[in-house]
């Protein structure tokens, strides 16, 4: 089938077979940042951005995100500068395999709410999962971000 | 997703149902209306009380609740569901494309078909909600879920993952009708424990189940009393 997505602020037109999932028609584009993980909607990795809204894409087919606009890290580069320094600060990226898909969630997260309590952010990237940290490192970093950005 | 041939498979998406209306006397939320966006909405949430709120917010992640519809989390009639659980609390019916309009409690106890789910109606009659949940890990599934309200006047019992779907139950015996009192409370969670079937799984045994049934509902009748 035919579809026509906007990835990254660029028009893409493409055939794509009905079963394509979004995960895989993003990384053919290019954008490697999107990682495969648990593939059962659990673990956020393949967080990206179907019209500035955060949806798992190893769950998603490439028809539904047809006429949308698809945003990856790739394309929020400046977006993401602001805070990540913070999180690498705690050492709490590790193997940074959850990383892009946990960037992706703080940064909606952020836009919704520009200052949340500690427990809306364990709420809001409760669906990111992390191997290595244990969430405390990633916390520190968000939360002396927005001390830094309060001050 | 899992690997699973389909044959013929019908797209829901561009069909505008994805829009919750509100009119004076109820709700029409379209099947495909995302659980973030019932978590988000200030209407629904004023008129439960906050139980839909808290009935999907512990369901995977935001990034998925902003996929998984509310139309097919009903129409799977899901053991495990929240969703069902939730609105079954509530004085709910739902539009099928076939089928036409049939109360949500009708629609939960039919098999499934080949049919579609276009809208679910829910009715802003007078009613107090609560909701709550056991998970062994926040992001899981529940071991219990339990809703209690009072609708028109009416007590409403509704149990999900026991495992098996939803079961609503009223207070056929009378035994709140004078009132939320200690016993009447602990005579009622009793009652709704003992007619609830339970069974095990990996999550939690049917004992387990049983007791969590009389522990919710105490407490979410102690919530309801304004507690
Ligand atoms: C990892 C994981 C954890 C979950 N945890 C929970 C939980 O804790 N609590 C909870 O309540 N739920 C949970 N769910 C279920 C979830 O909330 C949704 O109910 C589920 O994903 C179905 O919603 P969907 O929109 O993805 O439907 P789909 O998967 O698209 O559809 C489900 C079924 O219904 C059919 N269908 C869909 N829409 C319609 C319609 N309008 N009319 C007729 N048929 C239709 C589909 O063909 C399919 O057979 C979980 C799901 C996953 C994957």
């Amino acid at each position: 089938m035919e579809i026509q997505i906007t990835l990254n602020g660029k028009i893409i037109k493409d055939h794509v077979e009905p079963d394509c999932l979004l995960i895989d028609w993003v990384r053919k584009h290019g954008c490697y940042s999107v990682k495969r993980g648990c593939e059962t909607s659990n673990c956020g990795l393949c967080t990206v951005f179907m019209d500035g809204k955060p949806v798992l894409s190893c769950s998603m087919l490439a028809a539904r995100a047809n006429g949308h606009n698809v945003q990856t890290l790739e394309g929020l580069q400046e977006e993401a500068k602001d805070f990540v320094a913070f999180i690498a600060d705690q050492g709490a990226d590790q193997c940074g395999f959850c990383n892009p898909g946990f960037v992706m969630n703080t940064i909606s997260l952020l836009r919704e709410n520009p200052n949340p309590t500690d427990d809306e952010i364990r709420a809001y990237l409760a669906g990111n999962l992390c191997r290595c940290s244990g969430y405390e490192g990633q916390l520190r970093g968000i939360r002396n971000y927005l001390n830094h950005k309060n001050k | 997703m899992a690997d699973k041939n389909v044959n013929n498979a019908i797209d829901l998406s561009d069909l505008g149902l994805d829009t919750i209306t509100e009119t004076e006397t109820e709700f029409s939320i379209g099947a495909m209306v995302t659980l973030r966006q019932l978590e988000l909405h200030e209407g629904l949430n004023t008129y439960t009380q906050n139980a839909i709120r808290q009935a999907v917010c512990d369901i995977v992640g935001v990034q998925f609740r902003n996929m998984a519809t509310v139309g097919g989390s009903i129409f799977g009639r899901f053991g495990f569901s929240d969703v069902l659980t939730m609105f079954l609390t509530l004085d709910c019916d739902v539009e099928l494309f076939q089928g036409g309009i049939v109360s949500l409690e009708q629609f939960s106890q039919m098999k499934p078909d080949n049919d579609i789910l276009v809208r679910i109606i829910v009715k802003k009659t007078p009613g107090q909600f609560v909701y709550d949940s056991m998970r062994n890990t926040r992001t899981d599934f529940p071991v219990i879920a339990c809703g209690v309200s009072c609708v028109n006047e009416e007590y409403r019992f509704s149990i999900g993952a026991r495992p098996g779907k939803a079961l609503l139950l009223r207070d056929e015996e009378h035994i709140l009708k004078d009132g939320l009192t200690e016993n009447n409370i602990r005579n009622m969670s009793k009652w709704v424990a003992a007619h609830t079937p339970t069974d095990s799984n990996l999550r939690g045994s049917a004992k387990y189940r049983t007791h969590l049934i009389d522990v919710f509902v105490q407490r979410n009748l102690i919530q309801l009393r304004g507690e």
